[in-house]
């Protein structure tokens, strides 16, 4: 295992696309941009290409740091670099800004090119598929016809599974960790909740927020904080919070301040640290967009339901992974997953790891975690230089 | 399991046959039959070290736990499935006995014989077996369910079972002649009847 000890530098790109993208909706997108990077070297095959697929609030910076700033770690970087699981000394690593986020592709906050206007709450309604659609394209100009792999977690997990169903001729392995075929009316409800702290925030304004000037941060902090609660485990929180108190209130000579509006316990300061930093950067018709999108895949609807049915169509071969305190995306949802490749006679491995840090567990370090994906990927690896891939 | 009995349990298997191996270990089994016979299919383990061997030798494993049952796997949809030293892990053998014939056309079972002699003898002075093949001691032993060849047979004929083959395996030689003696590992292949 070498892991380089200068950090690897990330450069973002933009790709312009002048033709305009088809939606589910019926709605359409044209002159939009997609900001992209691009880790390791294609080969001369153009074989060895990895897409990462990010969930709700992450973004194209996948891994590295940018140039001169040392604490810019992409989200995944524990996961993807040189000499890490997806190993960029041998993988071409491509990570992509979806459609609608707020991180350098085009999103509400720019302008629409009918009306010269910025989008704000007319940017139309994008889905995990139209996503999947707007990569491909991405993967076009990069000359790009089939994918080593294609990985994601969460939202980005529905990304890796959506590229199986929508070009199965184009994916050779999906990677999808702690994700699901759909979401759970359970999970729908947690972000209706975050919606309607969002647009009931008086600085909403049907979501015009730019021309007013305006952010609505009250909601976009309630929004993380429920957010926030359902990705972590209750014995997680114990264990980093308990009933801890603020030091503040521990000193005060009652115990509590008997206040029903200050920050007292340990647990509330974190939940409102989040939600303010969460808000200070967060684009609130994002957030929308995106757990809409979150709410409508479901690939096995046009299947009457049935899974087994819509996984048909998958080529690729699949590594699920699920946490075992992962309450949002829970293992049962992956072996539900799993049954339906199964009864498609798919190749499929599934780990199932006992970890305690509830769905954030698939962005932490867990042993056993990164060396079932390096494992994996490093067998992808011995495919492509066996020639088994062409 | 020594690679003697492992390639003695192999040749049970068909030619490219679909494959399910409950208790898969780390693959070694699997990956033999996947090398040697054209055989496809999936591990099922619950060890995480196993997991990840299986993994690194590029044999699909699925992490699931036996006790929870076969759920995910649909009915005959196996050639061969394998249980190879695990029915003595279950709580439930029995039901996975007959899950094991539910999903697979033919059921492979191999497990520690109780009734091989020295383990007789060992009971004999009075004390439980310590041997090679049962290296743990009686308050540490992760063997929970200890049986017989000849406690196997009633149990396949108890399920509806059609044994089809059944020997004993000791130092990688097949025993067809007393194997409840003379085997330390008992082996049956079945389907239901």
């Amino acid at each position: 295992m070498t892991v380089h000890a200068q950090p690897m530098i990330a450069t973002p790109q933009a790709m312009h696309f002048a033709d305009a993208l088809q939606l589910q909706s019926g709605s359409q997108v044209r002159d939009y941009t997609l900001a992209y990077e691009t880790y390791g070297t294609l080969n001369a095959d153009r074989s060895n290409a990895v897409l990462v697929c990010h969930a709700l609030n992450a973004s194209h910076h996948v891994a590295g740091v940018y140039e001169g700033q040392d604490k810019s770690e992409g989200w995944w970087d524990n996961m993807i670099g040189p000499g890490k699981p997806v190993d960029t000394n041998r993988f071409f690593v491509i990570g992509v800004n979806n459609l609608g986020s707020c991180f350098g592709s085009t999103g509400p906050m720019h302008t629409h090119p009918d009306t010269g206007k910025v989008y704000g709450a007319d940017f139309p309604v994008v889905t995990v598929e139209d996503w999947v659609n707007a990569q491909a394209l991405l993967l076009d100009r990069l000359g790009i016809t089939q994918l080593a792999a294609v990985l994601g977690g969460s939202l980005g997990g529905m990304q890796a599974l959506s590229w199986t169903l929508q070009y199965p001729d184009r994916v050779r392995h999906a990677v999808v960790v702690a994700s699901a075929p759909n979401l759970t009316a359970e999970n729908i409800a947690f972000n209706e909740v975050a919606r309607r702290a969002i647009v009931t925030d008086p600085d909403f304004h049907g979501g015009h927020v730019y021309e007013h000037g305006v952010v609505p941060q009250r909601g976009l902090r309630i929004a993380r904080m429920v957010g926030h609660i359902t990705y972590l485990s209750d014995d997680v929180m114990n264990e980093k919070f308990g009933r801890e108190l603020r030091d503040a209130v521990v000193g005060s000579a009652t115990g509590y301040k008997y206040s029903t509006q200050d920050v007292e316990f340990q647990i509330e300061s974190y939940l409102r640290y989040q939600g303010d930093k969460f808000s200070e950067y967060f684009d609130a018709n994002t957030y929308l967009l995106i757990t809409r999108a979150l709410d409508y895949f479901d690939p096995a609807r046009t299947y009457g339901g049935d899974l087994s049915a819509a996984f048909a169509r998958t080529a690729a071969k699949f590594l699920l992974v699920s946490f075992t305190t992962d309450w949002r995306f829970s293992p049962a949802r992956s072996r539900e997953m799993v049954q339906a490749l199964l009864n498609n006679q798919r190749d499929v491995s599934y780990a199932e790891i006992d970890a305690p840090h509830g769905h954030d567990a698939f962005l932490l370090d867990d042993a056993r975690y990164m060396n079932v994906v390096r494992s994996y990927f490093t067998r992808i690896n011995d495919e492509l230089t066996a020639g088994v891939a062409a | 399991m020594t690679h003697d009995n492992l390639k003695a349990i192999a040749a049970l298997v068909p030619q490219g046959s679909r494959v399910l191996d409950l208790g898969c270990g780390d693959g070694a089994l699997l990956a033999h039959l996947q090398q040697h016979k054209g055989c496809t299919g999936y591990g099922v383990e619950l060890d995480d070290t196993n997991v990840h061997a299986c993994v690194q030798r590029g044999v699909n494993v699925l992490q699931l736990n036996l006790d929870l049952g076969l759920s995910v796997f649909a009915d005959q949809s196996f050639d061969v499935v394998l249980q190879i030293d695990t029915l003595q892990h279950l709580r439930n053998a029995e039901t996975m006995l007959r899950e094991t014939a539910r999903v697979g056309k033919t059921g492979i079972v191999a497990f520690p014989n109780f009734g091989h002699w020295p383990n007789r003898l060992s009971i004999l002075q009075g004390r439980m077996p310590v041997t090679k093949r049962l290296p743990y001691q009686w308050y540490d032993t992760p063997n929970i369910r200890v049986g017989t060849f000849k406690d196997f047979e009633v149990l396949a004929e108890k399920n509806g079972l059609q044994v089809t083959e059944a020997f004993g395996l000791q130092d990688g030689q097949r025993v067809d002649t007393w194997p409840n003696l003379m085997a330390g590992t008992a082996v049956f292949k079945f389907q239901h009847s």
